[in-house]
């Protein structure tokens, strides 16, 4: 299939949810772009499937306005917005088979009996369920039954594909796989996705950008590589993956930096689209691991307190004299021999990997 | 002690006393089908040769058909209502559920007598309005009987119907909603096949009770509506043909228990697919 014109821009102003007292949602402006693959991430709680559920119409937000395509669909139910959506555990019509599924759309808008047999033959075959069209769901594997969802879900082709955490029942591998899947409908079918996770891997490996929720709100919405290099704040740093953040005394930014001390030592980061200045970030994987003090770029002193293997990695807990923590991930490969826990170390890491938070 | 024989321990009071009062009952009307007058399989011959046995027993079947599925069809409405009506519709349906439960089933077709009988509630409305003239016949007939049970069978189909609503998962329905499937849609071509298993469990239980029904036609059939329970009644309390009562009851037990298992095996199907 080739990417169709079909897909659809969604837009959201000020969109905001009670329910009574407790506020869902706040004032979420964002724009989804036309065939983009947009993942809404945040914890349990944060607000994100309320958001897609708002997205879908099964919810009318309390404030704000939706547009589809410029035009206003704030009140449109969810039955007129037709959007493709994948439920959590799936929802398959259980007393229907396979191929049952696929067609219910398409018998909802009348199509053509050729024509929904064409259709359901081809998202068959693509999304590789080839020989399984007359069992019942209860009859397949779990990543199977994940698969007649997303078909059903397309086999009409959406403007628009909701998809609400669809891996969280799945184990680790065929996680995976279901994820080179998705990617590969999105390229195949160009529409609009809309993806909601609480796993932050999954976010980057699959997004063209993260939209990131926490207590309600929209704290940064960016492409993968700047959410996880370049968080907007304090939240989304500790969100992401694992960070070094160390407390500076004498804090100071300039149009080619920032830096300041820490535990005497004199620390700089070279970016200069700081968000703070209290503090200096630094990834794990960033850091390197030195036996003296390495000549350039920031380093602190600490020793070593313990090693954990992780196979192709291995995460050293390191302490400094001042009791701060740092986490370290190098891959094995590089490993110094000897390091038993109390070797006194160097944690070293280039200017340009640290940001001032 | 092992597992099995302390499970025999626990179970066993209560199989003895369904077998004594159960098991031997039945297995002394099952004797007396083959010995009574005379040993032999003569009343089964009998009973299935003679003209008003089958009546009777075609009468009962066609009453029953009727009225499981009228109790069915009438429980799934209400059984919505309580199951996904609002607090309102949900409190009307469970005081009309429950309050008839408390009432004996004597009760309750006496009640009815008073509101279809030609001189009763119904008749009287329609004639004081002027819509009739003549009373109109809703009692001492089929129909009275049919209404009756109904009626007295209505909450035996609920709780298995509310079951089988209870456990439908409401994102399948969003699901049909969300893919711009209209309400009679999704109730005809969702939720309807997916309560499947519980129309069935409901009709099967008002089927089974309905063959056994003796009070409710006895007073509301009028005599006119012999059902297979008042004929069995009737050989074995008002005639000495104890051995023809004996074969009518041995047969209708048969015929449950050929019904319930075809029913088990279609139910248990439906769960393996």
């Amino acid at each position: 299939m080739q990417a169709r014109p079909k897909a659809a821009e969604i837009g959201a102003t000020g969109i905001g949810k009670d329910f009574g007292e407790f506020t869902a949602l706040a004032d979420i402006t964002l724009t989804v772009g036309r065939g983009e693959f947009l993942t809404l991430l945040g914890p349990s709680g944060s607000g994100k499937t309320t958001f897609l559920m708002i997205l879908s119409g099964f919810e009318a937000p309390t404030a704000g306005r939706l547009t589809l395509d410029g035009r206003d669909m704030t009140r449109t139910p969810a039955e007129e917005r037709a959007f493709g959506m994948v439920f959590q555990g799936y929802a398959l019509f259980p007393h229907m088979t396979v191929e049952e599924n696929i067609a219910f759309p398409l018998k909802v808008q009348k199509r053509s009996a050729a024509e929904v047999k064409r259709r359901v033959a081809e998202i068959v075959e693509m999304v590789g369920l080839g020989g399984h069209g007359h069992k019942r769901p209860s009859g397949l594997s779990g990543g199977q039954q994940q698969r007649v969802a997303l078909a059903r879900a397309l086999v009409y082709e959406p403007p628009v594909l909701l998809l609400d955490e669809p891996f969280s029942a799945l184990d680790k591998n065929l996680r995976g796989q279901m994820q080179e899947e998705m990617r590969r409908l999105h390229r195949e079918t160009g529409t609009t996705f809309v993806f909601v996770t609480h796993d932050q891997s999954e976010a980057l490996a699959l997004s063209t950008r993260v939209a990131i929720f926490e207590k309600g709100r929209l704290q940064q919405l960016a492409a993968p590589r700047e959410v996880y290099e370049r968080p907007a704040n304090r939240f989304v740093a500790e969100f992401l993956g694992e960070i070094n953040i160390l407390p500076l005394s004498g804090a100071s930014s300039d149009g080619a930096g920032g830096g300041g001390q820490f535990e005497g030592q004199a620390l700089r980061a070279t970016a200069t689209d700081h968000v703070g200045t209290t503090s200096l970030a630094v990834r794990p994987e960033y850091m390197r691991l030195h036996l003296s003090r390495p000549e350039t770029g920031n380093a602190v002193a600490a020793r070593l307190d313990h090693l954990t293997y992780l196979g192709a990695e291995t995460r050293l807990a390191l302490v400094t004299p001042g009791g701060a923590d740092l986490t370290l991930l190098l891959p094995t490969a590089e490993l110094p021999a000897g390091l038993e826990s109390g070797t006194p170390v160097w944690a070293g890491w280039s200017e340009t990997r640290g940001f001032l938070l | 002690m092992s597992q099995p024989s302390r499970f025999l321990l626990l179970i066993g009071p209560l199989l003895l006393f369904l077998a004594a009062t159960y098991l031997v009952p039945f297995l002394g009307v099952m004797r007396w089908s083959v010995t009574l007058p005379e040993p032999g399989l003569g009343q089964y011959r009998t009973a299935l040769g003679d003209p008003l046995v089958l009546t009777v027993f075609w009468r009962t079947l066609r009453i029953c058909a009727v009225v499981t599925v009228s109790a069915v069809a009438a429980a799934y409405v209400i059984t919505l209502l309580w199951v996904r009506g609002s607090a309102v519709q949900r409190l009307v349906v469970e005081l009309c559920i429950l309050i008839p439960f408390w009432i004996s089933v004597l009760t309750r077709a006496f009640g009815w007598l008073a509101l279809l009988s030609n001189k009763g509630l119904i008749n009287g409305w329609l004639q004081s309005l002027g819509l009739l003239s003549e009373p109109l016949t809703l009692v001492r007939n089929e129909f009275g009987v049919i209404v009756g049970m109904t009626h007295f069978l209505i909450p035996f189909a609920v709780f298995p119907l509310a079951s089988a609503m209870r456990s439908v998962d409401e994102r399948v329905l969003m699901a049909a909603r969300g893919m711009g499937a209209g309400r009679a849609r999704i109730f005809w071509q969702v939720f309807v096949p997916m309560t499947k298993p519980g129309i069935l469990g409901a009709g099967l239980v008002v089927f089974v009770f309905a063959l056994g029904f003796f009070v409710t036609p006895a007073i509301l059939g009028g005599g006119r509506s012999v059902m297979v329970a008042e004929l069995i009644y009737l050989r074995i309390f008002q005639s000495p043909d104890w051995g023809l009562g004996a074969a009518i009851s041995v047969i209708l037990m048969l015929a449950v228990g050929v019904l319930l298992a075809a029913m088990m095996r279609q139910v248990r199907q439906g769960a393996s697919k």
